[in-house]
């Protein structure tokens, strides 16, 4: 996976917003705080943000309302230009693009979900979800066609011609879910899909995204304030503070080891045990003896083979394959708390 | 704290700005003074004739080198060519004017038919009863043929209207150099008095319905641009941001996105466009344009008051059903079916209007009185009607109120009012007009006032300025003596607050020349039927707005005042009237406006004003001097409008209300 090249290369990217925020970047002294930056007139959307996203993966991006994720994600579509740094997407500088290729790259290989769903209200479910195709030149027949496989894939079959105002929250949802999808993009931005959504309902999203996610293995940027959906959802997150990223890394490694006093109120009320995999606690020099543990194992789904072994080195596989090995001690103290 | 500075810093500024303004009022009491003891130089009573410039020889040398010179004419009347096809064509077609295509006239049934399956599309049975009943209404009254002159050129003007200002409003949206070069037109053609509109119209456009259609095209652009301006700004983000994702490019973002995201307010432009081109079409009787307008000016003109009132009737339902349906085409929404309903199904209203509009044109084929009501077939009533009326006015207790109001009016309040206003020395009335928008706006507006109302004094109509304005301030505040009380009881309860916001509105959509029969009827042609008119079209607004205001009072405010033991007096004098005070102003804005528009058109009753000037301005091609007499209405009615709407934000602002 790591091997190939990034998808998406994001390097030392800002966006800057003001009056003449190019000259005021070119100015500025990099130590510089938001407040500061704030105090002279400009605000820093994303500050010096470097970041991949490889092929497959689910890179989530978190933080509280302000903090920048939306910008940043709205950068790597060209939605916002950036004031400076780069962002390449499949390794074309998308800041030199011009208008046409933006619009053909868009066209091909982009998928975005709006967290209001932002969908056409003058058009019926159907049309709405072939909107990419019609704008693309697709005849009617063949976008008729995909149109109606997305909203099936979505479960939406049998309300083809309602209007967006006409259904629920969570279906309108589905609505802008199965539109991003509809050209089959590889590249899918969610911009907080489920936060207008109603707890439940969020869950049940959730679920299908997951499932969703399973069948088309897409590269994926999602964006959340909910560290909980971070948590459930991503292959690695980014937490995101005035613009920053604050630390990005495996939901294991952030909640074990958080880079920063802001990460780590994040982590405080969350239970551990429920996050941290056996992979993530496996020190791959060392070696165990006895049944091994699947890497994917949650602490708290070994909970009784820890309260009831007595090794003190429990060897963790991948696939079947050797990754190393935990010490009981460490998976204990999650479960239980260090006390 | 920062805030809190600040403010302080606006009191204190506003506290000098009031000592400036008193300063200012006091030198013009003084000099007021001095002119009644004698003591004034005449030169600084009214300014000498010889410091008058010639500002419409000026003009009628510019409009002559534009007209001529630059071959502005030639180009208009070429534009004229083309328009007037067209307006033959829909006069053929709605009236049956021998032109192309020579199709027409069409059964009056068969429009009412299709008026009627609109209504019901639109809003069910009662809009279809109120759409058909016009045009049944219409024909039996036997106003067929002057109701179709008037829609022929509605027809043509409210599309053209519509099309020109979504352009404008697209571009002004898209380009801000557009928007900064439109906002001062927009804002001078909304106060300019509507004659203004009528003599360029004439000169460049031909008498008749061309320059009708063309005066009532330029006279109903303005809101449409804002509306499109507006909705297409008001368009949420993420619509838009959903139409780049899906890689539209900049054409496909206007047609598939913008526009029909922002449906509603151009719709509710288009509402406005009807409504404003209605008005308009019915007032271009004046240059001579046939049709309801024409037709109720000569009734009135001869105090026929039967027919007047017939006619008046016609347009109010006319403009009703216009307005009704309009406003039910922004609220209606696309419906979908289910899936394999036949076409026949889906496309059921228009078929059965279509239907009936062939239906009747062929029954209308054997009976005659199907496609026309003849000349002695109507039920017009029209002498009853009149001696009913002539009859009630002769009551003893009718006349001898009417008689005593009229009297009273001009004898106690009006006449001493308006010498008053007269005997005040021209610089004492500017530093008045400017020292009433620095107390109330600011520096900015005290400015504008001082350089409005001096060129307004150097457009040697001060006389006449003086006595529109009279008109126009007397009309206002005998309107708010009623209005006020009527709002503030109406807001009191939810069921008639309703019901007096619905009779606003209705009242709203009448032409403006339609407040003029009442007006005649009472008080025959005299001074003081100007004033009613006035007074009865800017109740409306006022009234509107009180109830608004108060009814709009954050309920937190007024639970805090009855917590507080506040008496329904006590609550209304220190709570709800100080919060909806800002929107009351607004209203008291526009009362202006439009009491500066009604004026203008009660020229017709006879006054001295500048509205008089006009309107005989309109027999000639003197246009120099018909733009410097509107310029002087518009630049009055704008003083007001700038000072009262800014002063109106401001304290919105600082009650936190925005």
């Amino acid at each position: 996976m790591l091997s190939q090249a990034p998808v998406i290369s994001c390097k030392n990217a800002w966006k800057i917003f003001g009056s003449d925020p190019k000259r005021y970047l070119r100015d500025l002294d990099q130590s510089k705080s938001f407040d500061e930056m704030r105090a002279d007139g400009y605000i820093a959307g994303v500050r010096d943000v470097s970041i991949d996203v490889h092929k497959g993966e689910m890179l989530v991006i978190m933080g509280l309302s302000g903090s920048g994720k939306s910008t940043l994600v709205r950068c790597f579509s060209r939605l916002h230009d950036i004031t400076g740094g780069t962002i390449e997407v499949d390794g074309q500088d998308i800041m030199a693009l011009p208008e046409k290729d933006l619009i053909e790259l868009r066209r091909s290989k982009m998928g975005m979900v709006f967290q209001s769903f932002g969908l056409l209200p003058h058009r019926t479910v159907l049309e709405n979800v072939a909107f990419p195709l019609e704008m693309r030149g697709q005849d009617k027949h063949t976008r008729r066609a995909r149109a109606l496989e997305v909203v099936k894939l979505v479960g939406l079959e049998g309300r083809e011609d309602y209007f967006p105002r006409e259904l629920s929250g969570g279906q309108q949802q589905r609505v802008g879910i199965a539109r991003s999808l509809a050209i089959e993009p590889d590249i899918w931005f969610l911009d907080e899909p489920f936060s207008a959504l109603d707890p439940l309902i969020r869950k049940e999203m959730q679920d299908e995204f997951l499932r969703l996610q399973q069948m088309l293995n897409k590269t994926i940027v999602f964006i959340t304030h909910d560290f909980d959906e971070a948590l459930r959802l991503a292959d690695r997150i980014a937490i995101m503070k005035d613009g920053a990223v604050e630390q990005c890394d495996t939901p294991d490694q952030i909640v074990l080891h958080p880079a920063t006093e802001y990460v780590r109120k994040f982590t405080e009320d969350i239970d551990k045990a429920h996050v941290v995999h056996a992979g993530g606690l496996a020190d791959s020099a060392a070696t165990g003896e006895g049944t091994p543990v699947d890497a994917a194992q949650t602490v708290q789904g070994m909970a009784r083979m820890l309260v009831n072994d007595s090794r003190e080195m429990i060897p963790v596989t991948k696939d079947g394959v050797s990754v190393g090995a935990l010490r009981r001690v460490d998976a204990l103290d999650i479960l239980l708390g260090d006390g | 704290m920062a805030v809190v500075t600040t403010n302080a810093g606006d009191t204190k500024t506003a506290l000098k700005r009031g000592h400036i303004a008193l300063a200012l009022v006091g030198v013009a009491i003084l000099m007021t003074i001095a002119r009644y003891t004698g003591l004034l130089p005449e030169a600084l009573h009214r300014l000498p004739e010889w410091l008058i410039p010639n500002f419409a020889y000026a003009l009628d040398a510019v409009f002559e080198f534009v007209k001529t010179d630059l071959g502005l004419l030639a180009f208009t009347r070429f534009l004229t060519g083309g328009l007037e096809t067209v307006l033959d064509a829909s006069a053929n077609i709605f009236f049956g004017k021998r032109r192309w295509p020579n199709v027409g006239p069409i059964p009056w049934t068969s429009l009412a038919a299709v008026a009627a399956v609109l209504g019901y599309y639109l809003g069910g049975w009662r809009l279809a009863t109120l759409a058909g009943g016009t045009f049944i209404w219409t024909a039996m009254i036997g106003q067929w043929e002057i109701a179709m002159q008037t829609t022929s050129v509605l027809v043509v003007a409210a599309p053209l209207a519509f099309i020109i200002g979504l352009a404008l409003g697209i571009a002004a949206w898209k380009y801000a150099w557009v928007d900064r070069a439109i906002k001062p037109i927009l804002s001078v053609l909304q106060t300019l008095p509507f004659f203004t509109y009528l003599l360029p119209a004439v000169i460049f456009f031909k008498v008749g319905p061309t320059a009708g259609a063309v005066a009532t095209t330029i006279y109903a652009i303005p809101p449409m641009i804002l509306m499109t301006t507006l909705g297409l700004k008001k368009v949420s983000p993420e619509v838009v941001e959903a139409g780049k994702m899906s890689g539209c490019t900049r054409w496909q973002m206007l047609r598939h996105v913008y526009v029909p995201a922002a449906r509603t307010e151009i719709l509710v432009g288009v509402n406005q466009v009807i409504m404003l081109s209605l008005a308009m079409v019915v007032l271009t009787a004046f240059i001579g344009m046939p049709g309801l307008g024409a037709k109720l000016l000569a009734m009135m003109g001869s105090f026929k008051l039967g027919r007047s009132f017939e006619i008046g009737v016609t347009i109010v339902l006319l403009a009703v059903t216009l307005d009704r349906l309009s406003k039910a085409w922004v609220v209606k929404q696309p419906e979908h079916f289910e899936k394999g309903t036949p076409w026949w199904r889906r496309h059921l209203t228009a078929l059965v209007a279509f239907g009936l509009f062939v239906g009747f044109m062929l029954l209308a084929q054997i009976w005659p009185i199907l496609a026309e009501v003849g000349r002695k077939q109507n039920f017009s009533q029209g002498k009853e009607i009149d001696n009913l009326i002539k009859g009630f006015l002769n009551i003893e207790v009718v006349k001898a109120t009417t008689g005593f109001l009229r009297a009273f009016l001009n004898v106690q309040v009006l006449i001493p009012f308006r010498n008053f206003m007269l005997s005040i020395p021209t610089p004492a009335l500017i530093l008045l007009v400017t020292a009433f928008a620095l107390a109330l706006a600011g520096r900015k507006q005290a400015i504008y006032a001082a350089i409005f109302f001096s060129l307004v004094a150097l457009s040697g109509w001060w006389d006449r300025a003086v006595i529109t304005l009279y008109s126009v301030i007397s009309a206002v505040v005998l309107a708010a003596i009623i209005s006020l009380p009527l709002g503030i009881i109406a807001a009191r309860s939810e069921k008639w607050s309703k019901r007096v916001l619905l009779a606003c509105d209705t009242a709203q959509t009448f032409p403006s020349f339609i407040y003029l029969i009442p007006a005649i009827m009472l008080f025959g042609i005299t001074d003081i039927a100007v004033i009613f008119s006035i007074l009865i079209f800017t109740m409306v607004p006022l009234t509107r707005y009180t109830i608004e205001g108060l009814r709009t009072v954050p309920p937190e405010m007024t639970e805090a005042a009855d917590m507080s033991g506040a008496t329904r007096m006590q609550k209304l004098w220190n709570v709800q009237l100080p919060l909806a005070l800002p929107t009351m102003a607004v209203g008291f804005n526009q009362a202006i406006m439009f009491a500066f528009f009604m004026v203008i058109i009660a020229a017709f009753i006879g006054t001295q004003d500048l509205g008089q000037e006009l309107q005989r301005t309109l027999a000639g091609t003197d246009m120099g001097k018909n733009f410097v007499l509107g310029i002087c209405v518009s630049l009055m009615a704008l003083t007001f409008d700038l000072t009262i709407l800014k002063w109106a934000s401001d304290k919105k602002k600082a009650l936190g209300l925005d």
